[in-house]
């Protein structure tokens, strides 16, 4: 289960772009190559804007989970880009 | 009182340098085309410069402001269509300044009644959501159809995508860049990224499986879904540039209207070039107006479809619609 390699976790909810993008590049520093970011956010414009810009830097999405109170969990692979 | 005179005689002045292939006394209508505007304050001109596409090398922006130092006021204006402009010059410096500017191949803008500097975003070179290279047509254009006279002055702008920074609705002839999206099934994971990120609403997601459903009658071509898909199951199907022709704002904005989609940046100096041969034409019957003006009247609309239509057969839209007005002072 992808669920058990999360190695971090980031809750971007209520978070503006770019700084959430932005946080997310932070966190993705301390995080080893193949390991596992889980991001909490919000649907809307968030979700217009972050998927992409986590496929442009080279991260995989492996997870998507739409979550209640209107909000999606991704579980991101760093540098995992290309196909699994 | 604003002294509106020119020291030499009225309406004229004595140019040591060429303006539009004239030198000696020239009158300002020529000086205007060739990119020298007079200004309310005697003896003084605003020199537009030629900035294609905005984009202005440091080479020559150095030069520029060497230049302005010299013979112009204390600022420069950044004219609404992207180019450098340099007020307060006196005529009299126009050699001397015209002179140094070619040193870094900066030239003089124009205006007019002829094919104007070509305007356009910053395009797909660094831009996330650029879609085609709008720099490199905006350097084609400069190139082939810069300052080629016309019945009325002819603005071409370009867009890299959708958002249409570069209003190519409002230009006389507008190209804006746009992907059409294929999905592929054995690809997609029912994630529901694309419908989150699709602001259109062409896509939704199917309640059981998440895979999209397209409603391709809602699709900008903005590629949003292509480039958020995080497993490639959105892909470009093709890609190219929109066309709009008969746009222009001013004091009666017009709207101009796609005719043709997805046309390959090869096809757009043809493009460019058989619309150019109408207006021409159009223009000897028509006389001194725009080419959406023209476009409006429905005999004349027929006629450059038609005539596209032989040229260019199925890259154009089988129903394009008629430029419209944009009533904006009596709503």
């Amino acid at each position: 289960m992808v669920e058990d390699m999360v190695s971090s976790q980031l809750d971007i909810r209520g978070v503006m772009c770019p700084i959430n993008i932005v946080q997310i590049k932070l966190k993705m520093k301390e995080i080893e190559n193949d390991g596992i970011l889980e991001i909490v956010l919000d649907e809307g414009e968030t979700m217009q804007n972050v998927p992409r810009s986590i496929k442009k830097e080279g991260h995989k999405i492996v997870k998507v989970e739409k979550i209640p109170e209107g909000c999606y969990k991704l579980l991101v692979r760093k540098n995992g880009g290309g196909l699994k | 009182m604003i002294d509106k005179s020119v020291k030499d005689k009225s309406n004229k002045v004595k140019v040591d340098t060429e303006v539009e292939g004239k030198t000696g006394d020239i009158d300002f209508n020529t000086l205007k085309s060739g990119g020298l505007i007079k200004q309310t304050q005697k003896d003084l001109f605003t020199v537009r410069l030629r900035c294609p596409g905005g984009r202005v090398p440091l080479s020559k922006l150095e030069k520029i402001l060497e230049v302005a130092k010299k013979y112009a006021g204390d600022y420069v204006h950044l004219s609404v269509r992207q180019s450098i402009e340099l007020p307060y010059v006196d005529y009299h410096d126009f050699k001397k300044l015209n002179e140094e500017l070619s040193e870094a191949d900066q030239k003089i803008a124009s205006c007019g009644r002829r094919v104007r500097v070509p305007t356009a975003c910053s395009g797909c070179e660094y831009n996330p959501n650029g879609i085609m290279d709008t720099q490199k047509m905006a350097e084609v254009v400069n190139e082939k159809f810069f300052a080629h006279p016309m019945p009325h002055k002819f603005k071409i702008s370009f867009s890299g995508c959708p958002i249409d920074c570069a209003r190519t609705s409002e230009n006389d002839l507008g190209f804006q860049g746009a992907v059409e999206p294929k999905w592929v099934d054995e690809l997609c994971i029912g994630c529901r990224i694309c419908a989150s990120a699709c602001r259109e609403g062409a896509i939704e997601s199917d309640p059981e499986s998440g895979k999209p459903v397209f409603y391709a009658q809602k699709c900008l071509y903005c590629g949003d879904c292509i480039r958020s898909c995080p497993t490639d199951s959105w892909q470009e199907q093709r890609k190219g540039w929109i066309i709009r022709v008969g746009g222009k704002h001013g004091r009666h904005p017009v709207v101009g209207c796609k005719i043709a989609e997805f046309v390959s940046d090869e096809d757009i100096p043809e493009f460019i070039e058989a619309i150019i041969k109408w207006y021409e034409k159009a223009g000897k019957t028509c006389g001194t107006l725009r080419i959406g003006d023209i476009l409006r009247m429905p005999e004349q609309w027929n006629d450059l479809i038609s005539e596209l239509r032989i040229k260019f057969d199925k890259k154009l839209l089988p129903d394009p619609k008629m430029p419209y007005k944009n009533e904006i002072h009596f709503e």
